[in-house]
């Protein structure tokens, strides 16, 4: 991976110092993590803050999508996976069995890489999720679905053509669309998996100025193996290699003064 | 180089290029013949008394009407009862049980049942409808035609979710929607066309059925929509008037057949324009 | 099982314990649809295990009639009760035999054309057709065959292949006169021409998953067309063609309307190719609905359980070898 540029550019983004009191949204405790037999995540322990974004990097296989998807449990969809340890949300164990996925899945939304708009209307991929959870008169579903658009900074593009299917929009726009989704259903955590790396760098500028005014209401984790993309967004990032979190610390620290001699090698190009 | 040598060569690749063109050839051309023959003899018969008179006691005119009738009920009678299972059945096997057990038992099962003789499966409702009722059924036919919809519907329903990309499913998830709603609102949707396509083929298949109906519905020289008698359909009635020494009652036969195999062709066309290149097989 | 204690922490209480509430229902209907759906999965066991038993329930009568001698005896007279299946099971088998030997060489012969000869804008149209026409129901068949074929062969074909091989020995006995035109030999035909837009279509689909790398690797060696096909990709794809001639086989054992059409319904073992027979299934729809008397009705299941039994085994290894195939190539 070529990233000549990314030595010199980490520190770009204002990222003030956490003057205000940090809290912990999300504790990760000791997490291991298994598919079938393999071993893919040892023993991560890792806080994630309230209204901070959060980056998860690494070399591919590192894990970091894996620890990811715990977080909402996605893995439960398949079998043969299972995690051990503690996740706390709000100091509560979401590993815990006979938890309600569901209910922890609109607590904690989800952006995938690829964008996944419903084979359906635009509007409805907004007001799909928003009514399975309240009865809202007609105008009221309109003003959440426009509000939601405008969260996801798509309002304008769309809104002449909200019966259009939402597959019909470029990709950008379905991705943005997908993350106005996720918002909608008022989530408090929202995870995106490498949002940006099916896109042309004009939708992936948008994405990232979105994430950073998501910030403001929402506790932020996101995926990536763009490095510069790390340094522009997050506040905090985690270093992963084989399974193991090497290095997690301030985003400005990881990247200009990195503890661990993998972390260095990797941020510099080395390897990945 | 040997130039004998690939002399030969060409000269078995030019005969075996020539084979299989006389092949293509021999084999279109019968088929065409076939449909030709449909054709010429059935058009002749077809004329509106077709489809508004009941079939004629020989030697007198008639038309069709009560075997379409009947067929058109007991086919659609027939996919009420088993496009249900068979979607549902699919549903478990993509959705659920994707890697259980108990779907690769049901998947092979199904498989055996969509290229069964269809014989046998009238020879199954016979036993266990046929007679303990007493009489033979339109709704004994409609059972039998149904059950050889469930494996089809059964599997086009689970090709047609596998083919839905689990990253659809995960988004659905991810704003905390349930399976149940996920499968019926989002999977459902995005297999649409290919479950119709499904439904075409099934309908295609039962729409000839023959030997399976001749000891569950029989026949009926009348038009009759009470279910619980005998009831007359397309197929029986060809093949019950093909067999008589009646010319008139054989041209019906020719026209009977040509209404069935313009259905079926129309079918499959439309459903292989809904799906691009899916086969039945 | 919802959580109540999460709230706590702030976002909108009454949110939470409302979406709480609403997805505790939907999790009962979650339940329920999960129940549904394996339900209808496992009444298609049901289905099949009900085809066996009643299959078997119904052939008892005559199984315990007349034993293992069923399966072996030729005589089928429902005036004195005494029935047997072995001309029926000869019937079924040697139409079956001769059918696929006519349809498999034209089958794959016309696959190849459709992968490796055909121009490119003429293989959809083909495969089109062949694929629909794999898909008009059999009974066209029979009463093409009925009423076209079989007077054609009659007049035009049996009396010169009758006197052709009139004094040459194995020949002269299975091709031995009258030319009723209906006869084992129509019913072979007419199920050939009625599997192979099948068989054409299977192996189409087998030879087009051979990997382009590999037949170029060959193209590449400066082969022919017919060395790449007979050294390349038939070998490659040797256990799917099996696969779809077996699945031909299956659908050419059980069909049924095809052949009753011109089978001639005679329940005797004839040397000659050309006489009058009948197939297991061409019994039951001509004489099923006409059946008086408990042990005909009874011999024409237990002929039903015969076929299901033969067909159930063939389909069941050609559906082995697909999926072997496909687990190759996928």
């Amino acid at each position: 991976m070529n990233v000549a540029t990314a030595k010199t550019a980490p520190v770009a983004a204002p990222h003030p110092g956490d003057g205000s009191v940090l809290k912990e949204k999300i504790a990760i405790r000791n997490l291991n993590f298994y598919y079938g037999e393999t071993k893919a995540l040892k023993g991560v322990s890792l806080p994630l803050y309230a209204n901070k974004a959060t980056a998860f990097i690494g070399p591919s296989g590192c894990g970091k999508s894996t620890l990811l998807r715990v977080l909402n449990r996605m893995y439960d969809l398949y079998p043969g996976q299972r995690a051990e340890g503690q996740v706390l949300f709000e100091g509560k164990d979401i590993l815990e069995p006979g938890l309600d996925l569901n209910l922890l899945r609109a607590r904690i939304g989800m952006v995938f890489q690829k964008p996944t708009p419903f084979p359906m209307s635009i509007y409805e991929n907004i007001a799909f999720g928003i009514r399975l959870y309240e009865k809202l008169p007609k105008s009221e579903l309109d003003g959440r679905v426009e509000q939601a658009l405008q969260r996801g900074a798509l309002w304008s593009e769309v809104k002449d053509k909200l019966s259009a299917n939402g597959l019909s929009l470029s990709g950008g726009q379905q991705q943005r669309l997908c993350i106005a989704r996720t918002v909608a259903v008022r989530p408090e955590v929202i995870l995106f998996d490498e949002p940006c790396s099916a896109l042309d760098p004009i939708s992936t500028a948008k994405i990232e100025e979105l994430i950073d005014e998501l910030k403001t209401d929402y506790t932020i984790v996101i995926v990536t193996h763009n490095m510069q993309q790390a340094a522009r967004v997050s506040d905090r990032t985690a270093f992963m290699y084989l399974g193991e979190l090497i290095e997690f610390d301030e985003t400005n620290k990881i990247f200009t003064s990195p503890n661990d001699r993998r972390t260095q090698d990797y941020i510099t190009g080395r390897f990945g | 180089m040997d130039a004998s040598l690939y002399a030969s060569r060409r000269r078995r690749n030019v005969l075996a290029a020539v084979a299989s063109y006389a092949a293509t050839f021999v084999g279109l051309t019968w088929l065409a013949l076939i449909l030709g023959v449909l054709f010429w003899h059935g058009f002749g018969g077809l004329s509106l008394r077709v489809f508004t008179e009941m079939t004629p006691p020989p030697g007198a005119v008639g038309g069709l009407l009560n075997a379409i009738v009947g067929s058109l009920i007991m086919t659609g009678l027939a996919l009420l009862i088993g496009a249900p299972i068979g979607i549902l059945a699919g549903t478990y096997m993509a959705e659920y049980g994707r890697h259980t057990y108990l779907t690769s038992l049901v998947r092979f099962i199904n498989d055996i049942l969509l290229s069964a003789p269809s014989i046998v499966v009238g020879l199954f409702i016979y036993y266990v409808m046929v007679r303990p009722m007493g009489h033979f059924s339109g709704i004994a036919g409609a059972v039998v035609l149904s059950v050889l919809v469930v494996p089809v519907m059964v599997r086009t329903t689970e090709d047609m979710l596998t083919l839905v990309p689990d990253t659809l499913r995960e988004a659905a998830a991810s704003i905390g929607l349930p399976r149940s709603l996920m499968i019926r609102q989002i999977a459902y949707r995005a297999a649409r066309s290919g479950i119709i396509t499904g439904l075409l083929l099934a309908i295609a298949r039962i729409s000839g059925e023959t030997a399976p109906l001749l000891f569950t519905a029989l026949n009926n020289q009348f038009y009759s929509t009470n279910l619980n008698a005998p009831m007359a359909s397309l197929p029986s009635v060809i093949f019950q008037f093909a067999l008589s020494p009646y010319k008139d009652w054989q041209d019906l036969a020719w026209t009977g057949a040509l209404i069935i195999t313009l259905a079926v062709l129309a079918m499959s066309i439309v459903a292989r324009s809904l799906t691009g290149t899916r086969k039945a097989s | 099982m919802v959580d109540v204690a999460w709230q706590e922490t702030g976002v909108d209480v009454q949110d939470v314990a409302e979406r709480a509430r609403v997805l505790n229902r939907l999790r009962i209907g979650d339940i329920v649809f999960h129940r549904i759906t394996k339900t209808a999965a496992l009444l298609v066991l049901m289905v099949l295990g009900g085809v066996i038993v009643s299959l078997f329930l119904g052939a008892l009568p005559a199984l315990q009639e007349f034993g293992f001698g069923f399966l072996t005896t030729q005589s089928w007279n429902p005036v004195t009760d005494k029935f047997g299946a072995l001309a029926p099971i000869y019937g079924t088998i040697v139409t079956s035999l001769i059918a696929m030997l006519i349809a498999v060489p034209f089958g794959l012969m016309i696959a190849m054309f459709l992968t490796e000869l055909c121009p490119m804008w003429l293989r959809r149209p083909i495969g089109i057709a062949i694929e629909l026409l794999a898909g008009i129901p059999s009974i066209i068949y029979g009463i093409w065959g009925l009423f076209v074929f079989a007077p054609f062969l009659q007049q035009y074909v049996q009396p010169p292949i009758i006197a052709a091989f009139e004094n040459i020995p194995v020949l002269s006995t299975l091709f031995a006169g009258p030319p009723f035109g209906i006869g084992i030999l129509t019913a072979s035909l007419i199920l050939a021409i009625m599997v192979l837009p099948f068989i054409t279509s299977i192996s189409r689909d087998v030879f087009d998953a051979v990997p382009p790398v590999l037949k170029e690797a060959a193209y590449g060696l400066g082969w022919t067309q017919w060395e790449v096909w007979r050294y390349v990709v038939l070998p490659f794809t040797r256990i799917g063609v099996i696969g779809g001639v077996m699945l031909g086989l299956g659908r050419a054992l059980g069909e049924t309307m095809a052949v009753t059409f011109v089978i001639g319904n005679a329940h005797k073992i004839s040397t000659s190719l050309l006489a009058p027979g009948t197939t297991i299934s061409a019994s039951i729809a001509n004489e099923f609905t006409e059946a008086v008397g408990d042990l005909y009705t009874s011999s024409l299941i237990a002929l039903g359980l015969i076929l299901f039994i033969i067909t159930f085994i063939v389909l069941a290894i050609a559906r082995y070898l697909l999926l072997r195939i496909n687990r190759r190539i996928g």
